[in-house]
């Protein structure tokens, strides 16, 4: 584990943690955020038919970049009539609540910021912390759009908690474990072996498995894209008709700020899936290091595995977010809890009942 | 065990140390010339009418009433759902059926909301 090994070669275990905790910031929520914002403009650009950001840098790769620097340089306006205490700090409270979540995923076998056996618990918990943040930036502006943005975005966010949770919890009871690294490490081998495709059980249970593990997944994923606020329920930053939502007084480094916990957030929901469903740092066809006998290839691989497939599922979410419509807001709660929480709920007793078998 | 959480607290005052720098480094590059205008608040030009911080709809209490009652009910069953198989082999059928009563009672309140129009939001 990297953590005891910077630990031993500190000779202090605090400074071992502190920068075991520190290495995801930097080589990947940063230099990820970055490019996420950048993959999404030319998505969109793409299934638009336009060309997207092809000034800064070749192909403007560093249009991103630019857009921080040029953040930075901006006025830091804190309107008169607003809560300023709640104002300046609605952003800290969204930005570690995203950051907090990273600090349980497991990237490798040998890097997991901390190895809880809550972890998934966790994570779910943590994540929702940014709904506080964005009552506290919504009421905080004193501003009609913001104040709507952040109760629209309450009630879905706290709304579809409860089906994304619910898909877990079915998820978990075949599984029998809530600490993600040895969720990962149980589908090892092929990707047959991974949860959605019935996991690591053997005979009959695994094909009975299939269909309710699959479904435990699209409900979390619909569930999830709601709690991060992405259309088709992005209805909080409804743009045409709310400015930009909760967000409205924000301006230059703050603003940044929301973005890059908005980005943040979508890997870390889809993380979750992935150390769930999709195998974690697992390959999906066995390691090159173990064919080529080089034993140190295996922890970079399974790094490159956990963010190739976690990077694809923020695709479809990108994919999603420029293919469908907004949804209004009582289609929004239709959907969560007459659909989504009923579904789950049948899904975890014909989990329940599989488990028997 | 305790340990295992202090790297969770540390990325936490990570999270808060790195956002108290970018925002710091916004008012060192950034000016600083507030005017009343500016200071007002954005109403896509509008002069705002009154305070925002109003009554809202009452739906949004309803909505979180609702929540708390369901995420209590999921919290409930995560100590059950993890410990499932060990739990199956010692009593059999009888743990699966003890939760989906747990389940039934409060799906018998969830079908109260629906035929009360809890859930209609027009």
């Amino acid at each position: 584990m990297i953590p005891d090994y910077l630990a031993e070669f500190f000779g202090n275990k605090f400074i071992g943690y502190l920068i075991a905790a520190a290495l995801p910031l930097f080589l990947w929520i940063l230099p990820y955020a970055l490019y996420a914002v950048y993959a999404e403009r030319k998505v969109s650009a793409f299934m638009q038919d336009r060309i997207g950001p092809n000034r800064v840098g070749p192909k403007g790769l560093f249009q991103t970049i630019a857009d921080i620097l040029k953040l930075i340089q901006k006025e830091d306006i804190v309107p008169a009539s607003a809560d300023k205490p709640l104002f300046v700090m609605a952003p800290y409270v969204i930005f570690a609540g995203t950051f907090a979540a990273f600090a349980a995923l497991p990237f490798s076998s040998i890097y997991i910021g901390s190895n809880i056996n809550l972890g998934v618990f966790y994570i779910m918990a943590v994540s929702s912390f940014s709904v506080v943040g964005i009552l506290m930036a919504g009421w905080a502006g004193n501003n009609k759009y913001s104040l709507y943005g952040a109760m629209r975005s309450v009630a879905q966010i706290v709304s579809y908690e409860v089906p994304a949770l619910l898909a877990i919890v079915s998820a978990v009871m075949v599984i029998g474990s809530l600490n993600l690294n040895e969720i990962s490490e149980m589908q090892t081998a092929y990707f047959w072996n991974w949860w959605i495709f019935g996991g690591p059980v053997v005979g009959i249970k695994k094909f009975l498995l299939i269909i309710p593990m699959t479904i435990a997944f699209i409900i979390f994923f619909i569930a999830s894209l709601a709690e991060v606020n992405r259309t088709p329920f992005d209805i909080p930053e409804a743009e045409s008709e709310l400015v930009a939502g909760f967000h409205t007084e924000y301006t230059g480094m703050k603003f940044a700020m929301f973005f890059l916990a908005e980005y943040g957030n979508m890997f870390v929901v889809s993380a979750i899936s992935v150390s769930i469903f999709f195998g974690g740092w697992q390959s999906p066809f066995g390691y090159l290091g173990n064919s080529l006998g080089i034993s140190w290839l295996i922890p970079v691989e399974q790094v490159f595995w956990f963010l190739f497939k976690g990077s694809l599922l923020v695709l479809v979410q990108m994919w999603l977010r420029w293919t469908l419509p907004r949804l209004r807001v009582d289609q929004l709660m239709t959907v969560c809890w007459k659909y989504l929480t009923p579904y789950a709920f049948i899904n975890l007793v014909l989990i329940g009942i599989i488990t028997l078998f | 065990m305790i340990e295992q959480y202090i790297p969770l607290i540390l990325a936490i005052l990570i999270a808060l140390l790195f956002s108290l720098f970018l925002l710091k480094a916004s008012s060192w590059f950034g000016p600083q010339r507030p005017n009343p205008e500016k200071l007002s608040t954005y109403e896509s030009g509008m002069e705002p009418v009154r305070t925002a911080r109003e009554r809202f709809s009452v739906k949004f209490y309803i909505v979180a009433i609702m929540f708390i009652i369901f995420d209590i009910e999921v919290v409930f069953l995560y100590p059950w759902a993890v410990n499932l198989k060990n739990l199956i082999d010692l009593m059999g059928f009888f743990i699966i059926a003890e939760m989906f009563i747990f389940i039934i009672i409060l799906l018998a309140g969830y079908l109260y909301l629906l035929k009360k129009g809890a859930l209609k939001w027009d």
